[in-house]
């Protein structure tokens, strides 16, 4: 009987590769689930779940939301928008308010980078990191993984490059993580200035040409450029960006095989994407999206299991 | 599943040989049939992991020894369903489930080896909604452990009644050599 090593998820990096199998595994039988006519199990009909997001999301909240309710989760939604955040209280009192109404998990999306890790030190709830600033986003990573896994039929021994901005990109470290976990070669690639300093320390390549990296991969997982999280200019224009790193349909016509496009949304289509690309049959864009549910509910699911009755 | 060794170091005691197994199986094969006919409104569905043994040995005596073709069977996983989440020492890990029919105005066949509480078949009803809503749903169960029951479950098609206590488990052993299949009755050590 299998359980994950973790109380909390609050990234990849606490992860053995046990647990991402566990996951994938127990994924496997809730993306069965979400196919059926009802798609709704009641195993969690007595867990409260709150989802706290400090920082814009669609996707994810909307996921997460899901996958709780398919489980038959109560949940409950804050977003810092409309919340005392902006009335000066700070985030364990806001966590501890919230706690006192009986909520056994937390699933947190932070500007700050650590902000998941701080609050699994202070408060008495499982949490689950939606994204901590530009620090790290392992759900995404199990999801992306566990495309790869149902595209190519296994991850290990795949070649995936991870294309833009990577620099503010906690997509792109969590990726890293499992991909390395689960013995994939890494390479990243996009403009200098976008490519962290020391990040061939996390024992992967840099490859500045985007026609050489595609032609190496199997499966190139697009980033969007995050301008929101740009204090500076890092690059000239948008237009010579879309030059030297938009994947488009010409770039992938030369290649002597067929690749996997994922790209973890949102989209900006014409600047790192082109539509063609994104709406191609290389494009697995959009089964990411369902089994971020399926993936969602694997990990809510192992870790609610941990939490004992009283 | 126990291995023999474990068997071994248990008191226990065999309530059913192979013989008796097969005689078993071939009359709720018949029962089956008398029922349901040429079963072509009946999806046989067997709750995992251990239904699946029964269902795969009552479904080849039908399709060859009764020449019924094109059986509709499904196997169906409860563990998502179970009300002892978060209430056992071991986490709960769950088995495929593979039903490519929908259930809507079908008679359902559920079936499972031992029937000891009934809450697995609880659970199995509840699941069984998410497929559509059957015409009726019956239960088949190759033992029947009289006087256990927790809930108000009764089977319609049984293989054996069986009084056992508490600390006494039934055990059902398959082998691909059909003539060594065996039901103990094992005497828990502790």
């Amino acid at each position: 009987m299998k359980q994950l090593s973790v109380p909390h998820l609050l990234g990849i990096k606490n992860l053995k590769r046990e647990d991402l199998e566990l996951i994938y595994e127990t994924a496997d039988h809730f993306k069965e689930v979400i196919n059926r006519p009802i798609k709704k199990v009641p195993s969690l009909r007595d867990i409260t779940i709150a989802n706290l997001f400090f920082e814009n999301s669609t996707r994810t909240k909307l996921s997460f939301e899901l996958a709780e309710k398919r489980l038959s989760a109560d949940v409950i939604n804050f977003s810092a928008s409309q919340s005392s955040v902006k009335k000066g209280e700070t985030l364990i009192d806001t966590v501890n308010n919230i706690l006192s109404m009986k909520v056994d998990m937390i699933v947190m999306r932070h500007p700050n980078v650590g902000a998941a890790k701080f609050l699994s030190q202070h408060v008495d709830a499982r949490i689950i990191n939606a994204g901590d600033g530009t620090h790290e986003h392992p759900t995404q990573a199990i999801l992306d993984t566990y495309s790869i896994r149902e595209a190519l039929g296994n991850v290990t021994g795949k070649n995936v490059v991870i294309i833009g901005d990577v620099l503010h990109s906690r997509v792109a470290l969590s990726n890293i993580y499992a991909l390395k976990l689960l013995g994939a070669k890494v390479k990243v690639c996009g403009p200098p200035s976008l490519i962290p300093k020391h990040i061939t320390s996390l024992g992967i390549e840099v490859e500045y040409n985007l026609e050489k990296a595609l032609q190496w991969c199997d499966v190139a997982n697009i980033l969007r450029v995050q301008h929101e999280r740009m204090d500076v200019k890092y690059f000239p224009s948008t237009r010579e960006y879309t030059q030297l790193f938009g994947v488009n349909m010409h770039l992938l016509s030369k290649l002597d095989k067929k690749i996997v496009i994922m790209h973890p949304g949102p989209i900006n289509r014409g600047v790192e994407i082109t539509s063609d690309v994104a709406d191609s049959e290389h494009s697995i864009i959009l089964n990411q999206v369902e089994n971020g549910v399926a993936t969602r509910m694997a990990i809510v699911y192992l870790l609610a299991q941990q939490i004992k009755r009283e | 599943m126990f291995s023999k060794e474990v068997i071994d170091s248990m008191s226990n005691k065999i309530l059913l040989g192979s013989k008796e197994i097969d005689i078993i199986l071939h009359r709720l094969s018949c029962q089956l049939i008398e029922n349901h006919g040429d079963f072509s409104n009946t999806v046989l569905i067997g709750i995992q992991p251990r239904g699946i043994a029964v269902l795969t040995r009552l479904q080849t005596i039908l399709e060859n020894e009764n020449k019924l073709t094109n059986l509709a069977v499904g196997r169906l996983d409860i563990t998502f369903y179970r009300d002892d989440f978060r209430r056992r020492e071991e986490p709960l890990q769950a088995n495929t489930t593979s039903i490519d029919i929908i259930l809507e105005n079908k008679r359902v066949v559920l079936i499972d080896d031992v029937l000891f509480t009934g809450r697995s078949i609880r659970a199995a009803l509840t699941a069984i909604e998410s497929y559509g809503r059957p015409s009726d749903i019956e239960l088949l169960v190759l033992i029947d452990r009289r006087f256990s029951r927790n809930l108000p479950i009764q089977p319609t098609y049984l293989g054996k009644q069986v009084d056992a206590v508490n600390n006494e488990r039934v055990q059902v052993e398959w082998h691909k050599d059909n003539s060594k299949n065996t039901i103990y009755l094992i005497q828990k050590n502790n």
